[in-house]
């Protein structure tokens, strides 16, 4: 009977990550799932962080269990010292092995941070494309100061080209995340802040606002597209062959609440557009949209 | 601009219309108000409740009081978790479930926010009156009457936050409330000054208690108590109001630049205007990981009263103990960074915050093996403090592992903000804090009404609330690593995200499932009390002063105060028979009268905080003159004392101290 109860208590478990297994066969695991050089560093991090833990967690476990069934009070032939409470050895043992671990945890961490800055320009021998974001009540432009284009949630990058993205909001802040590219960076009113990434893999990729930013925040979604550089091409053409073009008038009638909003192209963008944009909330007087725009 | 306007202010009739949805939790709340004043009426316990409860300064009885509250809210901001839960099982593709997103919004910010201040803060306070001056052989608090005004502030705060329910919305922002978003320009409703007020004033009430308790530690301890004699529950709480006294303020400062901002159109966290919203998220976590250590070190400490006594053997590594609550202390006011790498602050700020994050982790882990220890080579009885232990170390050891993947800079760009993140925070809070207080609430509860909780129950609600957490919170560990962000209300059916809601939502039945059997378990233990009943005052074969006197402890605690000559007096004068204590004789002793006039604070301070919400001039100064009145009045009354003579103690003590007389 017991031998039952303890095969039927070790089945579950593996029926649950069987199933699991299955299931997670069915849907991208974004962020182990990286299609670029600096989520493909992130994600090996988090598993060399996972693995140095595993130091610390299986000793835990293993005397949790160990403990708990050999001291158990129904166990009176197991050694009682009620008055052992202090050991020197013992003691520094688990003050000295998790500080060698987080010793070498720390030069890890100051490594990876300056080697993953995300404000850090990737080596490449192709040039940096720069690319202007701003997070607005409720969607994500993309301006391409290069190309004089712009589009609202759609970032097309060429592919093995390092890109980075200069971020500002237009609204609360927000934050970018596109798993399988890269990391997390917040966009605010007033700041500009950057995000270095990199796609090495031709494909769309989901890229999404991960910080509340009110009512339409769930909608605030996007598809990142790395092509090849001829396709690239081909998708600057075709954005200038949109009507719609983003100059005053035009940003003005972009900067207004709306949610779920599908990909749009604008075949101009005016390059004073971003400064404008984050210049605005720098100072009291500076609430005309008139100011530092171009055209 | 409308600062303070007309007789009722901001407030208008449309400050009562809601969605079928919120009518529905506004009726459930007025029904069962109704209900609770009809069935005092009914049983004739009006006087009751007023004479020995609501007016009591004794730090037991303000104890109870405090978890009673706090059990309402955590029932209450559990429902807001279901419906977190239902809305994210649902809400996929075309459906939008049937929650607004906004109204969504207004649910998580109002679960975080009731969970940490009224919850845990209130499980935390209502076992820090119980616990400390028991454990130090004391009659009181240093200040008994403060004591009251905290509780009784708590109170009007938790009014305010649930009055939004009813009038007006409550703030969309998150718990935190992150400027711009929380500025008037995109939360024009009063949501957020609801938010800020009820902070306020819980925030006051729990500085005032922070204050008060390190006073008693220090004042209070009984003769010869020396700080190295202090059982662990009592440093570790003197660890968590030092880092009360030095946060909270913090807090209150925050939130009031955030009003001013709200109120009088300043710039002090505004996107235009030249303010700074970096800064207020910097303030705020300031106060926020301090926060956590607050909530999580009375835990560790009532965890280290338990492993010990449940495993007969003394606490192993005391001073490394010590030595790590104030590690924790200190370091926790040098981590809040932490919660936002993603800013671009830099590499070496971001990597030297990520440092010292992974360095708390040291006096954590140490404090682990010593509970581990203190198991080697004991007697353990698996009562049920034990089982919640056990479940606290693996579920515990899990989040900090999470945690310390959190903790490296580039690894939290993938992780930071994503449901990931949740179940880290949730596997802290939830197997760090409630299970060690719940742990506490089953250890201390004879010592508090003379009678135990049935272990068995108390064992399956242990187990449910365990496996219903796994099952809960490893879908949003896995959810997080596919790319899924906290606070979504709708998200794409392509991305296959439901299935793991689900479950996630079947977990959180079973967490509701251990919630109902823990109140199966009071009332048939109320109903069985004779059985339950503890006749002794040391049902667990407990180490510390507390076990010492007769349950249900009297108002006074201790007849005759102790001496102390070692760590675990109590435990060692049970091991030696020939210990003939030396008998103090009883003497005379004040203990502090009644007073109601916390209880009349506490209307004045949520007139203030009301007022201040809906902008009503007179009110708001109705409600401070009232504040300031009352204290003066206080202060001006000297006959707030009471003598307690030998026939004034209970039939035990007398009996007891009667061979003596």
């Amino acid at each position: 009977m017991k031998k039952i109860k303890i095969l039927f208590f070790c089945l579950i478990p593996l029926l649950i990550i069987y199933i699991g297994y299955l299931y997670l066969k069915t849907v991208n695991i974004a962020v182990l799932n990286p299609k670029g050089e600096i989520a493909l560093k992130e994600k090996n991090l988090i598993l060399f962080a996972l693995t140095l833990s595993l130091f610390v967690l299986v000793p835990v476990f293993v005397m949790l269990i160990a403990f708990s069934i050999k001291y158990n009070e129904k166990n009176t032939k197991a050694k009682y010292s009620p008055n052992f409470d202090h050991s020197r050895i013992f003691e520094s043992i688990w003050w000295g092995i998790p500080t060698i671990l987080i010793i070498i945890l720390s030069i890890v961490t100051w490594q990876s941070s300056h080697s993953l800055d995300p404000y850090k320009a990737i080596n490449s021998p192709k040039p940096t494309l720069n690319i202007q974001v701003v997070s607005m009540d409720w969607k994500w432009l993309f301006i391409y100061p290069d190309s004089e284009i712009a589009s609202v949630n759609d970032l097309t990058i060429p592919i093995n080209t390092p890109v980075n993205l200069e971020i500002t909001s237009d609204a609360p802040m927000n934050q970018l995340w596109i798993p399988q590219l890269a990391g997390q960076i917040m966009s605010m009113p007033g700041m500009v802040t950057h995000l270095n990434l990199i796609g090495n893999e031709t494909g769309t990729f989901r890229g999404m606002s991960s910080n509340i930013s009110g009512q339409g925040f769930s909608g605030m979604t996007f598809n990142a597209h790395v092509v090849s550089d001829v396709n690239y091409q081909n998708w600057i053409n075709s954005a200038r062959k949109s009507p719609n073009v983003l100059n005053k008038k035009g940003y003005q009638a972009l900067n207004v609440d709306s949610e779920y909003v599908p990909a749009t192209y604008y075949s101009y963008a005016s390059p004073d557009l971003f400064g404008y944009i984050y210049n605005k909330y720098m100072s009291p007087s500076n609430g005309n949209i008139n100011t530092g725009m171009g055209n | 601009m409308n600062y303070f306007a007309g007789i009722l202010g901001l407030l208008t009739i449309d400050a009562f219309k809601h969605d079928l949805v919120q009518y529905f939790g506004v009726a459930v709340m007025t029904l069962s108000a109704i209900f609770a004043v009809l069935a005092l009426t009914y049983f004739k316990r009006w006087k009751w409740l007023f004479g020995e409860w609501l007016t009591s300064l004794d730090p037991k009885r303000i104890g109870v009081m405090y978890i009673a509250v706090a059990v309402l809210m955590l029932l209450k901001a559990g429902t807001d978790a279901g419906m977190m839960r239902l809305q994210q099982s649902i809400s996929v593709g075309n459906n939008q479930g049937f929650l607004k997103a906004s109204h969504y919004q207004q649910v998580f910010s109002a679960h975080g926010t009731t969970m940490i201040f009224f919850a845990a803060m209130g499980l935390m306070f209502g076992l820090i009156n119980i616990g400390v001056p028991l454990l130090i052989g004391s009659r009181d608090v240093a200040f008994p009457f403060l004591n009251s005004v905290s509780f009784w502030l708590f109170v009007s705060a938790m009014l305010l936050l649930n009055t939004s329910l009813a009038i007006g919305d409550f703030s969309g922002a998150g718990w935190l409330a992150y400027p711009p978003l929380s500025e008037l320009q995109f939360s024009p409703s009063t949501g957020v000054d609801y938010w800020i007020w009820s902070l306020q004033i819980a925030g006051i009430g729990s500085l005032l208690s922070g204050i008060n308790f390190i006073v008693t530690i220090i004042k209070n301890r009984a003769k010869g108590m020396t700080l190295m004699k202090m059982p662990m529950f009592v440093w570790s709480v003197f660890g968590s109001m030092t880092l009360v006294i030095f946060a909270f303020p913090i807090l209150t400062v925050t939130i009031t630049l955030l009003y001013l901002d709200r109120l009088l159109g300043m710039h002090f966290f505004t996107g235009a205007g030249g303010g700074n919203p970096m800064m207020y998220v910097n303030l705020i976590w300031a106060w926020g990981h301090p926060e956590v250590y607050i909530l999580i070190l009375p835990a560790f400490g009532i965890f280290s009263e338990i492993v010990a006594t449940f495993s007969r053997k003394r606490l192993f590594g005391y001073t490394s103990m010590v030595w790590a609550i104030w590690a924790i202390v200190l370091l926790s006011f040098t981590v809040w960074l932490h919660h936002f790498f993603t800013m671009g602050s830099g590499a070496d700020v971001n990597g030297f915050f990520g440092i010292m994050t992974m360095i708390i982790a040291i006096p954590t882990g140490v404090k682990i093996f010593n509970w581990l220890f203190t198991m080697f080579r004991g007697r353990i009885k698996f009562a049920s403090p034990m089982i919640w232990f056990m479940g606290f170390i693996i579920l515990f050891s899990i989040g900090g592992i999470a945690g310390v993947l959190l903790a490296v800079p580039p690894a939290d760009f993938q992780l930071n903000n994503s449901l990931f993140l949740v179940a880290h925070f949730h596997s802290m809070i939830v197997s760090g804090v409630l299970f060690g207080y719940f742990a506490g609430l089953t250890y201390w509860f004879p010592k508090i009404y003379g009678f135990s909780v049935k272990d068995k129950i108390g064992k399956y609600a242990a187990y449910f609330w365990i496996v219903g957490f796994i099952v809960a919170f490893v879908p949003l560990y896995i959810l997080g690593i596919l790319g899924a962000t906290r606070r979504m209300n709708h998200y794409s059916s392509s991305l296959g995200f439901q299935p793991l809601f689900i479950v996630a939502g079947i977990g959180v039945l079973i967490i509701g499932a251990g919630l109902f059997i823990q109140l199966i378990q009071i009332i048939t233990s109320i109903r069985d009390r004779k059985k339950l009943q503890d006749k002794t005052g040391d049902p667990w074969n407990g180490r510390t002063l507390e076990w010492s006197i007769p349950s249900p402890a009297p108002e006074y605690s201790y007849a005759i105060l102790p001496i102390i000559k070692e760590r675990d007096q109590f435990w060692n004068e049970k091991q030696d028979e020939n210990n003939s204590k030396i008998q103090k004789k009883f003497k005379n002793f004040s203990m502090p009268k009644n007073s109601y006039l916390g209880l009349v604070i506490a209307f004045f301070a949520f007139s203030l905080g009301f007022a201040a919400v809906w902008h009503i001039l007179w009110l708001f100064i109705f409600g401070l003159l009232g504040i300031i009145s009352i204290i003066i009045i206080r202060s001006l009354d000297e006959n707030r004392d009471r003598l307690v003579t030998f026939d004034d103690l209970s039939k035990v003590d007398q009996l007891a101290l009667g061979k003596e007389q």
